[in-house]
């Protein structure tokens, strides 16, 4: 199924029995397999919205992130949500897997960078709230529920985004320690001092790593300078200020993708730990995510859960077979709320039954 | 034979105690209305539980007798979310104000859901703050701003409740105990914290509230331009968020606000001026220079011939008193006034405005306009004398038509109030059958019995386990006025 609108998408919803499976651009193929039937949003391409005064923009959902951004820098804005670059990554694949990159530092995630959401649902509903102004607390929030659900609620069909100035001037800061531990220390206090940074990221692999602090604007360059400044204050070494930064950053999204990925819902003061599990990690070192590279081995993905426990841990790349582990355990009550919300925007069980959280 | 509602009043006093459990008319009186005053019901009984286990067993015991509830927390709410139900419970958390936890390296606070906005500020400061600033921060509770997604002068930058909240500990309407999110982001599952954050009480009671600080900004710059009109500090805050730079905060203030607050504030602002714009800068010094220099420079391209610099934290406080005092010093202008809460996409300013002024002259009443200019968020006070027949009536349907020229706008009905018991006979104007209807789905998901809150948010009460309609045509769309969202 390949709808052309967001109408035409509720009424092939309406008409089909499932199981479905929504795909944007194909890219997250994360969750366990489901045999339902691709329903894919490559028909839902348009930009419907630009608003250039009002720093918003309305997308149906098979959008291209890529595209997106490209018109918004046009006129000087992004949408401030950098998950790793594939030409083909789509803002409704990127929104129900809730992907996420460095820049989630200053700016959130999508989950708070969309102000409006519409959706189709398994009996031909086609539903919206939210709205396309930045601030609005009318009717709830169904833009957050859908953020994250993996396609088993509903298609997503169209997202009205806030956007922000886009500044080009950036510069980076890095510090490296050998010592998982000071490395940690050194993330808690640089996270917790007033130099607004957009992006604080940790990259470790190999018994040794470091933390990179963004900083975009006029003074990007100075800012970075005093950041290196108390890197070395808290005993970082090999510090500099790299102003050719892309580089830097398009390497930390791309760690976050591989043959096989664990992410880790964590704490700031989980990076030591993180680190210590052996494997190639980055991470939001400011927000306490992480993303660790495994071995493809059911026993080495356990091993690990079991040393961050009670982390909550998702796989998200692997190989097929291992993929029926994607979801750490989820609390039984939580689980009968979200069993209930499942039975009412998809009663009929369309929407790739089994593959989310707890078999939902 | 005992009646239902007695019975239920013995059990609920036996849980939190004979001296928080209040029955009678003058202890009731105190929670009969929220800020909004024109509301008022008394309810059945109002508890003052002690702590979770209490909150739960009330709601257990509601649920039991099938009576619904209310929460309530400093009830300073503008839409009237708290207003009692006069056959129903208030459950006032008030006494659940202990600040449980602080964790200063991973950024959290933990709280109970009676403690004030300005407490978690005050816990961790002066290197950590908590960004959503209601003007009521002094009095409002936590758990009041979780259940209306409470915003402030400074969310332009900053952003909302919502984006602050990481867990919450809650009691679903059944009295289950569930804890959504946690001091970790991104949990595995649906996101039922972020539909719980303005929800206003419908789906549950937060007891206990993870909260997201994060490092004070090292400058704080601040600054008063005086233009002869809206329009022209309009278009400085369209030139200020255009170039690129984000404030902390854009404020503006229009003539009949100047006056009324410079009378109550004392700030020596100059009384007849078309309007006031307060722009404040923070965040890191080297960026707050350069940005705020780039703003003075606008201001005076804009037209603006007084422009004031706050030279200190003292006039910097005074600067905000004198934003602050706006609504209350309304009420020395106008015996009274509704406030209302509308956003519009910030580039309709112009044309908003002239429509609220030919309003207020069709309807021969004052409009006074107070606003987060920065995210279009309008604050207009309409002024009447409710002593004077009718006068409440065409104050109202003034408000009314003020909501209409935000929604043709591409707006909203309220940006940080809520919807309440005010605004939701606007929300069919605003949203389509389908789109409550799925918002109905998400409330018969966490109460199906309607126990929680009934009667507000809905335009028209509802049961669970209606059938979900089918898509209809959306009647902004109908009409030509927007495109479907």
């Amino acid at each position: 199924m390949r709808p052309a609108t967001p109408e035409e998408a509720a009424a092939l919803l309406r008409e089909s029995e499932g199981p479905l499976r929504p795909r944007g651009g194909g890219t997250k193929p994360w969750g366990p397999a489901d045999d339902g039937a691709v329903i894919e949003t490559g028909g839902l391409g348009r930009i419907v919205e630009h608003n250039v005064g009002d720093f918003t923009a309305v997308l149906e959902a098979g959008v291209p992130l890529v595209e997106a951004q490209a018109a918004f820098a046009a006129a000087q804005q992004m949408l401030a949500f950098d998950p790793p670059a594939d030409p083909k990554a789509t803002i409704g694949g990127a929104m129900a897997t809730n992907d996420t990159g460095p820049l989630r530092h200053r700016y959130g995630g999508l989950r708070d960078l969309v102000v409006g959401t519409t959706v189709a649902l398994s009996d031909g509903t086609l539903a919206s709230s939210g709205g396309r102004v930045i601030k609005n607390v009318a009717g709830y929030d169904l833009g957050k529920l859908f953020c994250g659900s993996h396609g088993t609620l509903g298609l997503i069909t169209r997202v009205a985004v806030r956007l922000h100035p886009l500044v080009r001037e950036t510069a980076t800061a890095v510090g490296a320690a050998g010592d998982a531990g000071r490395l940690g220390e050194a993330a808690v206090a640089l996270a917790a001092r007033p130099l607004e940074a957009d992006c604080l990221d940790v990259a470790w692999t190999g018994g040794e790593g470091r933390l990179l602090m963004r900083f975009a604007g006029a003074a990007a360059g100075a800012q970075a300078a005093s950041a290196v400044a108390a890197m070395r204050e808290l005993g970082l070494e090999d510090t500099a200020v790299e102003e050719d930064d892309d580089a830097l950053w398009d390497a930390q999204r791309a760690a976050q993708r591989g043959d096989c990925v664990l992410k880790v819902a964590g704490r700031i003061t989980d990076l030591p730990a993180v680190c210590r599990t052996g494997a190639a990690v980055v991470g939001r070192a400011g927000l306490g995510l992480f993303w660790i590279q495994l071995e493809p081995e059911r026993e080495r993905i356990a091993e690990v859960r079991e040393a961050l426990h009670p982390r909550a841990c998702t796989l998200l790349d692997a190989p097929e077979s291992l993929r029926g582990d994607t979801w750490p355990a989820a609390d039984p009550g939580v689980l009968a709320v979200m069993e209930r919300l499942k039975q009412r925007f998809d009663p009929a069980r369309a929407f790739r039954p089994g593959a989310f959280v707890g078999g939902l | 034979m005992v009646r239902p509602m007695e019975e239920l009043i013995g059990r609920l006093r036996a849980i939190v105690g004979d001296e928080w459990c209040f029955t009678q008319e003058h202890q009731l009186r105190t929670y009969e209305s929220d800020g909004l005053l024109q509301y008022a019901v008394r309810p059945g009984v109002a508890v003052l539980p002690a702590d979770t286990e209490q909150v739960q067993a009330c709601v257990k015991a509601c649920a039991e007798a099938g009576v619904a509830w209310v929460a309530r927390g400093s009830g300073s709410g503008l839409s009237g979310g708290a207003l009692p139900l006069a056959d129903g419970v208030l459950i006032v958390v008030s006494r659940m104000s202990r600040i449980l936890e602080i964790d200063r390296a991973n950024q959290r606070v933990c709280v109970e859901p009676g403690v004030t906005n300005i407490a978690v500020s005050s816990a961790v400061a002066p290197e950590l703050f908590y960004p959503p600033d209601p003007s009521s921060q002094i009095v409002c509770s936590i758990g009041g701003n979780v259940a209306e997604n409470s915003g402030g002068a400074h969310c332009f930058k900053y952003g909302f409740t919502t984006n602050y909240v990481c867990g919450l500990e809650v009691v679903l309407a059944d009295g289950e105990i569930v804890m959504l999110g946690g001091q970790e982001l991104d949990q595995p599952g649906y996101d039922l914290l972020g539909a719980f954050v303005g929800s206003e009480g419908t789906l549950g009671i937060a007891t206990k509230i993870w909260l997201r600080v994060v490092p004070s900004p090292e400058t704080v710059k601040t600054l008063v331009a005086f233009f002869d009109s809206t329009h022209a500090a309009g278009e400085a805050v369209s030139e200020i968020v255009q170039s690129g730079v984000v404030p902390g905060a854009i404020e503006m203030m229009d003539k009949v606000a100047i006056q009324a607050s410079e009378a109550m504030a004392n700030a020596g602002y100059p009384v007849g001026r078309g309007a006031a714009l307060l722009v404040e800068l923070d965040g890191a010094e080297r960026e707050c220079e350069a940005r705020f220099d780039q703003v003075l420079g606008i201001c005076e391209r804009c037209g603006s011939d007084d422009v004031r610099i706050a030279r200190d934290e003292t006039e910097r406080a005074l600067f905000w008193k004198t934003r602050k005092a706006a609504f209350p010093a309304m009420g020395r202008i106008s015996p009274n006034y509704f406030v209302q809460d509308g956003v519009i996409p910030r580039t309709r300013l112009p044309e908003v405005l002239d429509a609220i002024e030919g309003l207020a002259e069709e309807y021969g009443m004052v409009v006074a306009n107070v606003f987060h200019a920065g995210d279009g968020n309008l604050h207009p006070l309409v002024c009447f004398d409710g002593r004077v027949d009718g006068e409440a009536a065409r104050a109202e349907e003034l408000s009314g038509r003020i909501m209409d020229a935000c929604l043709q706008a591409g707006g909203s009905i309220t940006g940080e109030h809520g919807v309440g018991v005010d605004k939701k006979r606007y929300m069919a104007k605003m949203f389509a059958e389908a789109d409550l209807d799925a918002f109905q789905r998400l409330r018969c998901a966490f109460d199906p019995a309607g126990l929680a809150n009934p009667g507000k948010v809905m335009p028209t009460p509802r049961l669970c386990g209606e059938v979900p309609g089918i898509y209809r045509e959306h009647p902004l769309e109908a009409a030509g006025l927007a495109e479907r969202f």
